[in-house]
């Protein structure tokens, strides 16, 4: 294999119509061709992807051969003679593309296809033969238009969807003639198991398979939908995506100052895919309900916790105000409370959908302007037990590994993730690593898409997650699996980790986590033994009272098998927020200054009273949950928030919108008029992702820059000039006059990004930290020699079995498990105004078992009420196999079933971090129809289509 | 709130609920009913056509509602099974809203040699006959010439089909394909059978002396390609292990049945002969790849391959049956690698060639039935004695599947060289009374059309070549003054367009083309000739390469009948 792959390096030297060129063995004559000026037609090799040869467009002669070999698909050989451009070569050629062409519709679906500039350069006429009989287009889909009588059958896009992004839902079907691209069983591309990601529509060469452009675009309101290939774009943005923490590059494609489609750019952490948000969720920056100007309350409206918001009725309680009111208003405010009752009386939430600069000036407002370190964000609902036993075990609270290098690894430990759905691109990865023999084990209370390419499937009972992990490390220890070298040198605390797991053998634990114990030994020896074993998790991890101990177990399973510090191995908790790395690298947090540096360490301390010119507070400000009970009790009297939801998105709604309703003065910045900017005093309307600039982390450690591609509408204003505005009104003299110089102000205190230049974000548009030194590559692969704490060692610290804070009961015999859905995001403000993903998913559902449906005599598709201790929602049902008997799933984003108006709010006594995946609930059948105010429930388009 | 937003949000609402998943669920009883019939089976993707049948057997098509528990099953897409499933024209895919196909199929073979006979009045006369209850559909070459016209009932093949004599077996509920008389386990051994291998594995023959025999003797692969059989066991045996072996036997090149022929006859010797090719090649595991329409057959091989293995004569490899599901393609022996696999049957891209990585990515010794039938009597005979046979220069001999009009179809093994009309005259008793000899097909319907004044040409490999024609599998099909070249050419570009993959486009694309342009009643012979040429060029597999030999032959020597 050696000898092969070195004889492979070699370069080939050939003859290419008639001279001596210079190729190498790994790629193909059609590539060799192209370095070398001579072009070869061809439709079914697109570059990155996997060539297949079928389209014949491209065939070459090659001499002693009786046919022609496909450039696209065939490498060149030492001594070879090929010809590209004989009369027998161009022959073929032009014959392909004319039996193509005679098939293709006379109106076309893509202007200037690749099929059409071949022709054109080739000089290709009129087609001399009949026209096929015409499939029937197929518009059933809401944003992807299905026009087969443009197919050339090139299979670009059965490999998009089938090698790539690995959903596998498009087929080549039938034979001959009757040759088809398929959906699923041939159905309806819009009732396939189809998600969207857009892959294929990419992938086409002759626009057989079209974005549709939001109908508010198209000239026409009530017409078919346009497509995307037939307009052309008047400019485009590179940026990159605004939903979740895998960070995918995407281009923004614009026409009449409207994104028309958006495409995958070819980004170190995506590689040109996007997922369904990325992809068609961007329409709601147009959405009618963006807020345009500043609102401040009525005078006499009461605030309530009780409340339905219909955004379209904000007349209700707010009247419009200038800028400078409304500032000076949002700003007199606070200052009053902090200069009345002190500055621990004020708190801010900040954005993990912000940018980085955004967070950064936000923090530091909330530390220097209200004198508190009562800031915190969304980072506390999702990740923040993660963080604490990573910034306890290993002193960092980033990734050691990123996602991509699943590829190297030989086992993928998956745990409470559903990256499917949360992490769709990167999930993309895992499945292509898994085809390429990676062994994928899954541990997850819920069956998840994942599981079908999984070679264990450990369902474990929901709540069980530290039984489960400890008796994986029982097994490793119990059968001498350790890395005693690794444990020696690079850590600390082993003993009395090995001592606490002796408890936890799989025997003991199997009825606990309902996992066979020789199932547990073996997933245990598979992760111990093999060359690299990587970890990745999610929220099914993190968002419980024991959060903090079960990220605790992860660590102790990497620490004692020596399974991190190399490339395929490590620990990667999936970040949830585009941003939410960043904006907690940024210092958005109450315990830590930027990087991670606590707030508590004198020294620390120091460094930033020295640069930002104030006296700090030396003590940890309040979390999130922490923050609602103190404005409840009247501690916290005023806040800011900008960009973040609690009122919809923190546990037990009912006493988070209480304690919000409590506040004395509450300034909301964003771009609709939220749950929380409902109970607001003043809302400030803000920027959406594209039209600013900044940079935001992803979940990979990648610093990764933002680009503005529209104008805010009417008069909302960028958020970076917003915080300014309220911390100059705090007496505060701030004047940074762009992103970047808040940026470069940032790489004074931030060692992990020193290096990283604003030049070099624009040349290169990622960077990946830690990169210390101006130049430095960045490093995707960290813990290499040592750990960044004090010892260089990694900590052991042994967890033991918590049980959930709320476990079923005779009266409440159901575990409730919330999450999120592929196509909204987080609290639904945006998705559920982006036309295409509210209408994929225009209603709030349930998923049950189907059994568990039977035994509740409730069809799939009916009404159900499910009710907890603290409120009671009704829903649709769906049946779903995947989750487990006894348990049903939530999604948080729907606000006329706010699945948070359930939850417990009880913490991990270390993360501070709520239980969303476990509390008792009961349902029942039947309940009031959910009723959607303004948006949702499929409202989105129609109202795009009427504007 | 806004009133009409309400009320029209209910009555959407309803329409817009999704109540499950994306796509279908997998029913809890359709999933019960799979994992039964499947039962112990592993659940390998290579057994997806065997597991396809079994559903398609039991339930008489493949509903919706089984393929999803499949794929779950399986663990592979619903796309992938779909695309399998309706790949090949055995299975019938129904979906939810979709009727079912009658319980009884007759698929009455359209090809050359059955048209000739009558074959598409038949299926006129047997519609309005049998009724809805059954289905009339028509097929690609059943692989009974000799008996022409040919209607297969379920899965009995009914020869010399008429009317009645179908209807009579509808009504008889005759569906199984009777069973011939044959050269058992048994018989063969008495007769010395099993002995040459026996010997092979005890040392008494070597490797090289085998090989060499075969080279010796020139044995051609008599699938069509004629790659010397000596030679590919050598070539296969240097490449690294493991080795496989796949036996083709696939014969749906129209027109030819010497495989069924021989098979029906004495199983055994080709067992022999696929076990020493085996041996002679170092291949650790055998795949015997069965055409679907060979349904006796397969009940045959099933039971003397049970009586091999029980009796186990000597060591045996794991040999493997493999059911094919009616795809002329997976004769391609690369396309027949990709079926075994379970998938459609698409050719492959070459190099590598399958003797360096065909099934599962290992070497393959891929091998036509015929040609490791000859092995034993060529071992035990000697290689001259192999080559003493042929004329006109040529040597060897081969096994003619005649069809036509002659009085005596059916395999002939004459000696290599043999013209046609020394074999119509000397094999088949002459042209039947009251025809006269027009042309022939020397090879099915890829080896182009000759007319009766090229009678004469030695018939082997290569020497057809410089009139743009071959012998492949020696299947000849002789017309009479009553046919014609260009209706004979329709036909095999017809059944060409039905029997592409559909992968590459000169050949998916091209022969529908080239089809509608031979409708008229003047060839466009310049574009004709413009398109065979980039599909004799650009095709990636043989049956495109060699789609328009047939309407090439008709513009070069039947240019009479096309104006």
């Amino acid at each position: 294999m050696t000898a092969m792959s070195k004889a492979a390096a070699l370069p080939v030297e050939f003859k290419l119509n008639g001279k001596s060129v210079v190729g190498r063995p790994d790629e193909t004559i059609l590539q060799t061709a192209k370095h070398h000026g001579i072009e070869i037609p061809h439709l079914c090799y697109k570059e990155g992807m996997r060539p297949d040869g079928n389209c014949r467009a491209c065939v070459v002669e090659v001499k002693g051969e009786r046919a022609l070999s496909p450039a696209c698909w065939r490498r060149p050989q030492q001594g070879m003679e090929v010809t590209t451009d004989s009369p027998r070569a161009v022959g073929s050629q032009k014959m392909v593309l004319e039996l193509l062409l005679a098939d293709m519709p006379q109106a076309p679906h893509a202007l200037n296809s690749e099929l059409d500039q071949w022709a054109h350069k080739l000089n290709i006429g009129l087609p001399r033969f009949e026209a096929r009989k015409q499939p029937a287009p197929d518009v059933s889909h809401p944003a992807i238009a299905v026009n087969l009588d443009a197919c050339i059958q090139c299979t670009r896009c059965v490999r998009a969807c089938r090698e790539e992004q690995v959903n596998d839902v498009i087929g080549y079907a039938f034979r001959g003639g009757e040759s088809k691209i398929v959906f699923d069983f041939d159905d309806d591309m819009g009732a396939s198991s189809c998600v969207a990601c857009g892959e294929c529509v990419q992938a086409c060469p002759t626009g057989a398979l079209s974005h549709k452009v939001p109908a508010q675009i198209g000239a026409r309101a009530g017409a078919p939908a346009e497509i995307a290939g037939q307009l052309t774009a008047d400019r485009t943005v590179d940026s990159v995506c605004p939903y979740c923490g895998v960070g995918c590059q995407l281009t923004y494609h614009i026409k009449k100052e409207r994104i028309i489609f958006v495409q995958g750019r070819d980004g170190p952490a995506n590689h040109g895919r996007l997922c369904v948000k990325g992809r068609y969720g961007f329409d709601y920056v147009n959405h009618r309900q963006r807020l345009t100007k500043p609102l401040i309350r009525k005078a006499g409206v009461p605030k309530h916790k009780d409340f339905s918001v219909d955004p379209d009725n904000w007349r209700d309680a707010f009247r419009e105000a200038s800028w400078e009111e409304a500032l000076d208003f949002a700003a007199k405010g606070l200052r009053d409370i902090r200069d009345r009752h002190g500055n621990k009386a004020l708190a801010g939430f900040g954005s993990a959908k912000g940018t980085n600069e955004e967070a950064y000036l936000f923090q530091k407002l909330v530390r220097t302007g209200f004198g508190s370190n009562n800031v915190d964000h969304c980072t506390r609902l999702c990740h923040a037990s993660s963080v604490a036993a990573l910034m306890e075990g290993v002193n960092s609270g980033a990734v050691s590994n990123q996602v991509g290098d699943v590829v190297n690894a030989e086992v993928v430990f998956m745990i409470g993730a559903n990256p499917t759905v949360n992490h769709p691109v990167a999930a993309t990865w895992i499945k292509n690593a898994v085809k390429k023999g990676t062994k994928l084990i899954v541990a997850d209370p819920r069956r998840t898409e994942l599981a079908r390419y999984a070679t264990h499937v450990l369902q474990f009972n929901a709540d069980t997650d530290v039984a489960l992990l400890n008796a994986l490390m029982f097994t490793i220890v119990e059968e001498g699996l350790v890395n005693e070298a690794f444990i020696a040198d690079r850590t600390s605390g082993y003993e009395a980790l090995r001592e606490n797991v002796k408890k936890f053998s799989p025997e003991v634990m199997a009825p606990i986590c309902g996992i066979p114990a020789a199932t547990i030994r073996e997933v245990a020896r598979l992760y111990a033994t093999s060359k690299g074993s990587m970890i990745l998790w999610g929220m099914g991890i993190s968002q419980h009272v024991h959060g903090t101990d079960n990220a605790r177990c992860l660590i102790a399973l990497a620490l004692m098998t020596g399974q991190i510090g190399r490339p395929g191995c490590g620990l990667h908790p999936l970040r949830g927020q585009n941003n939410v790395q960043g904006a907690s690298d940024s210092g958005l947090v109450p315990m830590f200054y930027p990087d991670y540096q606590r707030v508590n360490n004198p020294e620390a301390k120091l460094r930033f009273e020295k640069l930002w010119g104030r006296e700090l507070d030396p003590h940890p400000g309040l979390t999130v949950v922490e923050i609602m009970h103190a404005a409840q009790k009247r501690e916290i009297r005023g806040m800011y928030i900008m960009g973040e939801n609690p009122a919809m998105s923190d546990p037990d709604l009912e006493h988070a919108r209480e304690a919000i309703a409590a506040l004395d003065h509450l300034v909301v910045q964003d771009i609709f008029l939220t749950e929380t900017a409902y109970l607001a005093d003043v809302v400030l309307p803000a920027t959406a992702w594209p039209e600013k600039v900044g940079t935001v982390t992803n979940t990979d450690r990648m610093v990764q820059l933002g680009r503005k591609a529209l104008d805010a509408p009417g008069e909302a204003r960028e958020d970076f000039w917003l915080i300014q505005d309220i911390a100059r009104r705090l007496g505060l003299d701030w004047n940074y006059s762009h992103p970047r110089d808040v940026f470069n102000e940032m790489r004074l205190c931030m060692d992990s990004i020193a290096g990283i230049t604003w030049e070099r974000l624009e040349r290169e548009s990622s960077v990946t930290y830690p990169c210390e030194k101006e130049g430095d590559p960045g490093e995707p692969v960290v813990f290499k020699t040592h750990f960044p704490t004090a010892t260089g060692r990694g900590k052991f610290v042994p967890a033991d079995l918590i049980s959930a804070d709320e476990r079923p009961d005779d009266e409440y015999p159901m575990v409730l498990i919330t999450g999120r859905q592929l196509e909204h995001w987080h609290t639904g403000a945006i998705t559920r105004r982006a036309s295409v993903l509210d209408d994929l998913e225009p209603e709030p559902v349930a998923s049950l078992h189907p059994l568990e449906l039977a035994r509740l005599r409730v069809r799939p598709g009916e009404v159900l009420t499910v009710q907890s201790r603290r409120g009671a929602i009704s829903l649709y049902a769906r049946a779903d196999e995947g989750t487990p008997a006894g348990a049903i799933f939530v999604p948080f984003c729907f606000y006329e079933a706010a699945a948070n108006k359930l939850t417990n709010p009880k913490l991990d006594p270390v993360g501070k971090i709520p239980e969303f995946k476990y509390c008792a609930v009961r349902v029942t059948r039947g309940g009031e129809v959910p009723r959607q105010t303004s948006f949702g429930g499929g409202q989105a388009s129609r109202a795009a289509a009427q504007a | 709130m806004k009133q009409s937003g309400s009320s029209a949000g209910t009555e959407r609402r309803k329409a817009k609920v999704r109540s499950s998943p994306k796509g279908r669920i997998t029913e809890p009883r359709a999933l019960e009913e799979i994992r039964a019939l499947l039962g112990n089976s592993p659940r390998r993707r290579d057994l997806l056509i065997e597991f396809l049948h079994l559903i398609q057997d039991k339930f008489g098509h493949l509903a919706a509602r089984h393929l999803v528990a499949l794929a779950a099953e399986l663990r592979l897409s619903t796309a992938e099974i779909y695309e399998v499933a309706t790949f090949y024209h055995h299975f019938d895919v129904v979906k939810e809203n979709d009727a079912a196909p009658p319980a009884l199929t007759v698929r009455v073979c359209e090809s050359l040699s059955c048209e000739l006979a009558g074959a598409h009045a038949l299926i006129e006369r047997l519609r309005a006959t049998l009724g809805d209850q059954v289905r009339v559909i028509p097929a690609p070459c059943v692989g009974r010439c000799e008996t022409a016209p040919v209607a297969v009932v379920g899965r009995n093949p009914v020869c010399g089909a008429s009317t009645e004599a179908v209807a009579a077996a509808v009504h008889a509920a005759s569906t199984e394909c009777p069973e011939a008389k044959y050269i058992d386990f048994a018989a063969y051994r008495r007769k010395g059978g099993y002995q040459l291998i026996a010997d092979c594995l005890a040392g008494r023959r070597t490797r090289e002396e085998l090989t060499k025999i075969m080279e010796d003797s020139a044995l051609r692969g008599l699938g069509g390609a004629g790659f010397p059989v000596g030679r590919k066991w050598r070539s296969v045996a240097a490449e690294a292990e493991p080795r496989v072996m796949a036996v083709n036997i696939d014969e749906g090149e129209p027109g030819t049945f010497k495989d069924r022929w021989y098979l029906e006859r004495d199983p055994h010797r080709f067992l022999e002969g696929m076990l020493v090719a085996a041996w002679a090649s170092g291949v650790g595991e055998i795949y015997i790849y069965l055409r679907d329409e060979y349904a006796g057959c397969r009940a045959l091989l099933a039971r003397e391959l049970a009586r091999l293995q029980r009796a186990k004569p000597c060591a045996l490899p794991p040999i493997h049956l493999r059911r094919g599901a009616g795809a002329y393609i997976c004769g391609e022996e690369s396309a027949m690698i990709e079926s075994i696999e379970g998938k459609r049957g698409m050719p492959r891209l070459r190099p590598p060639f399958v003797a360096q990585r065909g099934l599962f990515g290992y070497p393959t010794l891929e091998q036509n039935m015929e040609s490791v039938y000859w092995v034993r009597e060529i071992v035990e005979k000697g290689a001259a004695w192999f080559t003493s046979h042929g004329r006109h220069g040529r040597r060897g001999l081969r096994s003619f599947s005649v069809s036509g009009r002659v009085r005596k179809p059916g395999v002939h093994l004459a000696p290599a060289g043999i013209t046609v009309r020394e074999l119509i005259d000397e094999y088949c008793g002459g042209m039947l009374p009251g025809h006269v000899f027009y042309a022939y097909l020397p090879g099915g319907a890829s080896g182009g059309i000759l007319p009766a004044s090229m009678g004469d040409l030695p018939l082997d490999f290569d020497t057809l070549n410089a009139h743009g024609c071959f012998i492949g599998s020696a299947a000849v099909i002789v017309l009479s003054d009553r046919d014609k070249a260009s209706t004979a050419a329709r036909s095999m570009v017809k059944f060409f367009s039905e029997e592409s993959c559909g992968q590459c486009t000169p050949c998916r694309v091209g022969t529908i083309k080239a089809l509608g342009l031979m409708g008229a009643v003047k060839w466009n012979q310049p574009l004709l000739r413009e398109l065979s040429q980039a599909m004799a060029d650009a095709s990636i597999c043989g049956l495109g390469q060699a789609a328009p030999n047939p309407l090439l032959s008709v513009i070069k020597f039947f240019p009479q009948e096309i104006g």
